[in-house]
């Protein structure tokens, strides 16, 4: 069991990053869909970033130097899916369903179309190994140590993401201004509130933490091999669905990844099952989604519900 | 002089626009079409080592229109795409976000190959039995898939965009489950069952390009001179009007999203029963993503849909065949053009909604405008209120 919640926890950052990314876009307004898309973004950012850092310094490598470099281009990458997305739907006011969708398809291709054709991977193995290095002495602290520091840097980074949103969205004037504007636009405007300022800013930011989810993936859980980069816009898609199983809370996103994950791995973990056993047990994450999406629809409450603006972009001058 | 104090006006400011003559339309959409051409050659040209920027556009057209072959193809690809689309348009006439074709589509081969196996290749049974069970059950799964979001929708209001995007990989899942079950030590693909399906009538593209035709006919009259086609897009505009008007909301979102699985049902079965014989699990080459995107591009009109369908086609198919040109090794290439001309396509839409009004040059007016309210001051000086209400803010009269 122990080692079922281990390996659990190791995986959901990828949904923590995905879904906190999201909730941040998503509070102020806007159904960010292009997610899986930006989540392959930052992880070629990043990745390509290992490889420029890795070709040059390979003999003595900087830890923290390289984990910081490609954190920051797994960011930029996916910043910049997230402008196009938030320039086409704040400042063009297009359908954000539509403009989400083509930035998904845009951010898989370019994502599979850079890496093939510029990255280096030769030392990949190396850098994961460094990026998802855990401290040395965990093992030794008994269940303690292996369930709570026995992970990579990023997942850390994850949950504190997760909780700095939770106190931001939730304890700063900045957060209810977010809010605001996610609940009603055409309020938040009236009463001197920068609309289009904070819509950008939550997409971008969100874009940012999203993009680290895929860039978690392919250097620390998968450890630094390309070949599955396919399964992040899976990924990507649960970590939508995620936002409404948490109910839009960043603190509920750290449990509810690591309950994901959970479901993720089961068919990989069990063992004695037959091949067609696993395939149906690969199924469980997808109906368990629609099962909590049923739940939170028939029992939801008045507080659980969406930001009321949802999806709908705001013009001014509209009546 | 008290000095005039004018906040800065921004440099534009937006409105809708009431209509947009339609060539006008033509031309918008044209030069975004275009311009990601261009933007998509410049950047192809860069990475690849051989080709240039005018090959670019010489395998674009080559790669559609280059062989007879290549004609026939891109008709049926792009009537596979255009079903897709059909399928889609009263869903989204609705506001139903179906974001599940894809798994609808899917379901619908997997039914259809599991009738050729078991029927067919295993039960022995006539092709014309097998093609009898084959509509009959493939289209039944498509519509199941797409009435269970639908249900949920209706009654619990269920978020279906969620929903339906989970049916597409459970969908996606079982197949690779019953590859398993019918092919358990094959290296993850199926053998097709060349010998069941439906038959072809002329050459091998016809029976799609026709069916989907039928399809296109009926989605018109459906859509745009039936009831129901009234009435779906009333619960799209607005469902309280609707329920006012006495209309019976859930039973329209079921009814609608009936059609939509049916005729998704009816692409998969094309798909496998003719073109195929097999199946996969991205046997929907991502049609229903695409097709979301041909819907809404043609703003839910049927006809316009032919269009766009055939336009993202025309693409995609031009692109496969500069992808092997330029000697790219994935397909990823293609989606990156795509995209580009999605962005284009998407931001000339803001374009054909609303127009900019720039900031007319005013500066000049400005004080012969005062000057005229001062020398009226004079001359009306018994009525002081009225004056300032008609000066400019910030301009004090009595000095």
């Amino acid at each position: 069991m122990t080692d079922l919640l281990v390996a659990a926890i190791s995986l959901s950052a990828v949904f923590l990053f995905g879904c906190v990314g999201e909730i941040i876009t998503e509070k102020g307004g806007n159904l960010n869909l292009g997610i899986p898309g930006i989540m392959c973004m930052g992880a070629a950012g990043g990745c390509w970033c290992v490889s420029l850092y890795m070709n040059n310094f390979n003999a003595n490598p900087v830890g923290v130097l390289l984990i910081l470099f490609s954190i920051f281009g797994a960011v930029v990458f996916a910043m910049f899916a997230g402008l196009i997305y938030s320039f086409l739907t704040t400042t063009l006011k297009c359908n954000q369903n539509i403009t989400g969708l083509a930035t998904t398809i845009f951010g898989t291709g370019f994502t599979q179309f850079f890496m093939t054709n510029f990255a280096d991977v030769s030392h990949y193995d190396a850098a994961s190994k460094i990026i998802a290095a855990k401290l040395s002495f965990a093992e030794d602290l008994g269940w303690f140590g292996k369930v709570f520091l026995n992970y990579g840097v990023l997942t850390y980074i994850a949950i504190a993401i997760a909780i700095c949103t939770a106190l931001f969205l939730n304890r700063t004037k900045h957060g209810l201004h977010l809010r605001a504007v996610g609940e009603n636009p055409a309020t938040a405007d009236a009463t001197g509130i920068n609309v289009s300022l904070y819509k950008y800013g939550a997409i971008l930011i969100g874009s940012g933490v999203a993009g680290l989810g895929g860039f978690f993936y392919i250097m620390d859980y998968i450890g630094g091999s390309w070949e599955n980069a396919a399964t992040i816009e899976a990924f990507g898609w649960l970590s939508v669905a995620l936002v409404i199983f948490t109910l839009w809370r960043p603190l509920f996103s750290i449990l509810g990844s690591i309950i994901f994950a959970m479901f993720y791995i089961f068919a990989f973990k069990i063992t004695g099952i037959s091949q067609v056993g696993t395939k149906a047990i690969e199924l469980l994450p997808y109906i368990i989604t629609i099962i909590v999406l049923i739940f939170t629809s028939i029992f939801g409450k008045k507080n659980v519900q969406p930001p009321a603006s949802l999806g709908l972009n705001y013009f001014r001058e509209d009546r | 002089m008290a000095e005039i104090k004018v906040a800065r006006e921004p440099l534009f400011h937006i409105v809708k626009r009431p209509n947009i003559p339609v060539w006008k339309k033509l031309l918008y959409y044209a030069i975004a079409i275009v311009a990601a051409l261009i933007i998509s050659a410049v950047f192809c040209a860069i990475s690849s080592d051989v080709g240039d920027f005018g090959d670019f556009f010489k395998y674009l057209f080559e790669g559609v229109i280059g062989t007879e072959m290549r004609i026939w193809l891109f008709f049926r690809e792009g009537m596979l795409l255009l079903g897709v689309a059909l399928a889609l348009l009263p869903a989204f006439k609705m506001k139903f976000w179906n974001l599940g074709a894809n798994g609808q589509v899917v379901i619908s081969c997997l039914v259809s190959y599991a009738v050729m196996f078991y029927f067919g290749k295993e039960g022995g049974s006539s092709n014309a039995t097998v093609i009898v069970i084959m509509i009959v059950a493939s289209i039944s799964a498509s519509i199941l898939w797409a009435v269970i979001p639908a249900i949920f929708k209706a009654f619990f209001n269920t978020n279906e965009t969620l929903f339906t995007l989970m049916m597409n990989y459970i969908a996606e899942g079982l197949v690779l489950l019953m590859i398993k079950v019918w092919a358990p030590s094959g290296s993850g693909s199926l053998d097709p069952i060349p010998d069941f399906g439906l038959i072809d009538i002329g050459n091998v593209y016809l029976l799609t390009i026709t069916v989907v035709a039928i399809i296109s006919v009926f989605s018109y009259f459906y859509l745009n001179k039936s009831k129901h086609g009234y009435e779906l897009s009333v619960v799209g505009e607005s469902v309280n009007t609707a329920k006012y008007a006495g209309m019976n909301v859930k039973k329209i979102v079921i009814r609608t999203m009936v059609l939509s699985g049916a005729i998704c049902g009816i692409i998969g079965l094309l798909l496998t029963g003719n073109i195929n014989h097999s199946v996969h699990s991205t046997m929907h080459g991502n049609m229903g993503f695409t097709a979301i995107i041909a819907t809404w591009l043609a703003q839910f009109n049927p006809l316009t849909t032919i269009g766009t369908c055939f336009l993202i086609t025309f693409i995609s198919r031009g692109m496969n065949f500069v992808k092997i040109k330029f000697h790219f090794y994935d397909t990823s290439i293609v989606n990156v053009v795509i995209g580009f001309t999605y962005f284009f396509i998407i931001a000339c839409s803001f374009f054909i909604s609303y127009k900019l009004i720039f900031k007319k040059k005013e500066k000049k007016a400005m004080p012969t405008d005062f000057m005229v309210d001062g020398s009226q001051a004079e001359t009306v000086a018994e009525k002081p209120a009225t004056k300032t209400k008609s000066n400019k803010k910030g301009v004090k009269n009595n000095d």
